[in-house]
């Protein structure tokens, strides 16, 4: 043995030494390297001129910090929701991505993917903190920990064609309760427009209706209950009844043909092209609509109007209670300090005015919407600012998997092809199983 | 495959040659054995034999796909795996998707590759478009028959138009969508098939046609009794892969429809998908994996013990 290990030695040695040798090598390109840290910004923005507005900022972000670099980085909606599980536990994680918050995040965060902000957030008497509006950064909050950086905010209303609306001499600002949107469905369809876009091969464009539903039905008290699991869940009486009138909404059928089928560029490009009247969607449906829309240019900004959900008759929700999202920036665990900076950057009043000017978002910094030019957008913000209760998504704030049962339900209670009561019964399954 | 292709290998080596066996050729295998034999093995079990036993565990948990799995479940993730409807409806359309394959697609291919296999003129190129669609990305196929289909900008829209009638939403209905998945799915993959058969064909011995027709058989008769029993080989196979190709239906389906509408044409895989992954639901997942493993192993091996023992 000792006289086979020694002749092994010289070999060894030699080996060694080769290894030394080539990873001091290797480690002064990795200090070369380390000189500049990327930060991976992970995204699903899909409008150019935003993603323009994006890579100034983190140009001017690079100038300042000339080692560190930003790098933009592009997933598909869809494609970044289910691939997000998988690619936080790898190596690959993107230092910071843009969240929904509500469930999927909270989920996220329990499982230890995300870095803890509290302690950044609160650091000299919470100076980052105050930069926001509370209920921004309250929704990316959970107990007590904040594990986003609150980004933008926004609603979901109605836009309408009002060239299509004037046509069949409908006005919007007559929609005040649920059954004065249907009967002006009803008149738009007797006029022979397609009354309603719907994305219901997507599924959550059409879930919005149902949220909307079960807000104005049922008010906070009972989603809150239902979302707990407390009561009659969602078998509640007036969750069944927000069933109802989907379904009768359904049964007019309000959509455009095939709509079963169509994704969501697909809806608003329906919209867009003038094919049909209304779309339930997000305060910035009209740059999105133009970039989808046949001719790029879709309905000139002057020919779409908005107006909020009407209120149900008898519910308890109000008409000022609010849908929509709250988006933040949330980081993953290994990400560098610098990424934790650059969001600050980011997300400052500063940069986030210019976002607002641009008309990309409804800022979440405070005080930083008075630069929003987009008279559309600017009408969401006002309704968000006298928000009575502004609610995140339902497929978001119940989690992936609940959520997407209600995304399934909401579209088969439309298309006719579930009553009202066995669509409560299976969410109410799926939120039992969690 | 692997194994079989091992077997076929094992097989020459019978007790005649035992004394043959410690020749210096066969000792001189052993190193080889040793030093080759290694890296496959581990890759092997590294990349198959792992992640199955892995798929087959996380099936007993309920788990988000988010650390280790800790809340063992039992065979529960079974049970609503085969009480939910979506499930069902992916089982049904495997198997219509197998029936297809088998009575619409096999035959198509075998009636072309009949009129392809011989020298005529223009014969290659008809080939070359036949066999096109299988060498299409299974994606992009996907997306082409998206717009073909599509009822307002599509070919349907403007056939639809061109008749004057209304145009017809296939993919947005939920009692037609499976058939234009299935109408796609035969376009795509005849041409494999219809190669299969050619290459079969060609090694068909020409002198027992010319025997049969000499002793007056009909066109019919010669394809009846002569060849299709030469070519039989290449029809198991053939209907070997069409059935594990059906079963693994995936990317086709996700452009075209993601397995709506109201689930009408979800796949096993799709389901698997739909459900497990994007519902971060990875227990459930795991067990649609599992059950789909055992339905592919037994028809496998059920398959090639039955029909392809000769081959």
């Amino acid at each position: 043995m000792t006289h086979h290990q020694e002749t092994a030695r010289p070999r060894a040695d030699r080996f060694v030494r080769l290894t030394i040798a080539t990873s001091l090598a290797l480690g002064s390109f990795a200090a070369v390297a380390r000189a500049e840290t990327v930060v991976k910004w992970m995204h699903v923005e899909t409008v150019p001129s935003n993603i323009k507005v994006w890579q100034e900022i983190a140009d001017a972000y690079h100038a300042a910090h000339p080692d560190v670099r930003v790098e933009l980085q592009f997933l598909e909606n869809e494609a970044f929701k289910a691939k997000l599980p998988t690619l936080l536990q790898s190596d690959a994680a993107p230092d910071f991505f843009y969240s929904w918050g509500g469930g999927v995040l909270r989920q996220q965060a329990q499982t230890g993917a995300l870095k803890d902000l509290t302690s950044d957030m609160k650091a000299d008497g919470g100076a980052w903190a105050k930069t926001y509006k509370p209920a921004a950064l309250d929704g990316l909050t959970f107990d007590g920990k904040t594990y986003a950086v609150p980004y933008r905010m926004g609603t979901v209303a109605f836009f309408y064609n009002k060239q299509l609306f004037q046509k069949a001499g409908v006005k919007a600002e007559d929609i005040k309760t649920w059954n004065d949107f249907l009967k002006a469905v009803k008149t738009l369809k007797d006029a022979g427009i397609t009354p309603i876009a719907g994305g219901g091969g997507e599924k959550w464009p059409l879930h919005f209706y149902w949220s909307y539903l079960v807000m104005r039905n049922g008010g906070q008290a009972v989603f809150d209950k239902a979302k707990k699991n407390e009561g009659n869940g969602f078998l509640d009486p007036s969750i069944i009844k927000a069933g109802e009138q989907l379904a009768e909404l359904g049964k007019l059928q309000p959509f455009q043909g095939g709509y079963l089928g169509a994704t969501w560029p697909q809806t608003l490009g329906v919209f867009g092209d003038g094919k049909a009247a209304i779309l339930l969607g997000f305060e910035n449906t009209e740059p999105n609509q133009a970039k989808n829309a046949g001719d790029g240019k879709g309905l000139a900004a002057d020919n779409i109007g908005r107006f909020p959900f009407p209120a149900v008759e008898g519910g308890a929700g109000k008409a000022t209670d609010t849908l929509g999202g709250l988006n933040g920036w949330a980081i993953t665990k290994k990400a560098s300090p610098a990424a934790v900076d650059f969001l600050k950057y980011l997300t400052s009043p500063e940069q986030e005015r210019k976002m607002a000017a641009a008309g990309m978002i409804i800022p979440a910094a405070l005080g930083a919407e008075d630069s929003l030019k987009n008279p559309l957008m600017r009408e969401a913000a006002d309704q968000l600012a006298g928000s009575t209760w502004h609610q995140n998504f339902f497929d978001q704030d119940l989690g992936p998997s609940v959520g997407r049962v209600v995304n399934d339900v909401s579209v088969e209670i439309l298309s006719g092809n579930m009553s009202p009561k066995d669509g409560a019964q299976m969410i109410q399954d799926a939120r039992a199983l969690e | 495959m692997t194994d079989m292709t091992a077997a076929t290998y094992a097989r020459p080596a019978p007790a005649k040659s035992a004394v043959k066996y410690k020749s210096p050729t066969a000792r001189g295998r052993l190193p080889v054995l040793i030093l080759f034999l290694p890296p496959a093995l581990l890759l092997f079990t590294l990349f198959v034999i792992l992640p199955m036993g892995e798929a087959a565990w996380y099936s007993l948990y309920r788990w988000n796909g988010y650390g280790t799995p800790t809340e063992f479940i039992g065979i529960k993730n079974f049970t609503v795996l085969f009480n939910n409807a979506a499930f069902s409806q992916a089982l049904i359309n495997n198997g219509l998707i197998i029936l297809i394959s088998l009575l619409l697609q096999i035959p198509l291919a075998i009636w072309l590759a009949m009129m392809l296999a011989h020298k005529i003129a223009g014969v290659v190129a008809f080939r070359l478009i036949f066999f096109l669609p299988y060498v299409l990305a299974d994606v992009a196929a996907g997306l082409i028959w998206r717009f073909v289909y599509d009822g307002d900008y599509g070919l349907f829209a403007a056939v639809a138009g061109f008749f004057g009638v209304a145009t017809p939403y296939v993919l947005a209905d939920r009692s037609l969508a499976i058939y234009a998945v299935l109408a796609v799915i035969v376009w795509k993959y005849f041409g494999f098939h219809m190669m299969l058969y050619i290459a079969g064909l060609q090694a068909v011995d020409r002198s027992v046609l010319e025997a049969a027709e000499i002793d007056g058989a009909t066109g019919w008769q010669k394809f009846r009794y002569v060849t299709l029993p030469l070519l039989a080989s290449t029809v198991r196979l053939s209907v070997f892969f069409a059935i594990i190709g059906s079963l693994q239906l995936f990317d086709l389906v996700m452009p075209l429809t993601g397995g709506g509408p109201s689930n009408s044409t979800q796949t096993m895989v799709t389901f698997l998908y739909t459900y497990g992954v994007t519902r971060m639901q990875v227990g459930l997942g795991s067990a649609v994996g599992v059950v789909l493993f055992v339905i592919c192993v037994t028809l496998a091996f059920g398959y090639k013990r039955i029909f392809m023992r000769h081959d």
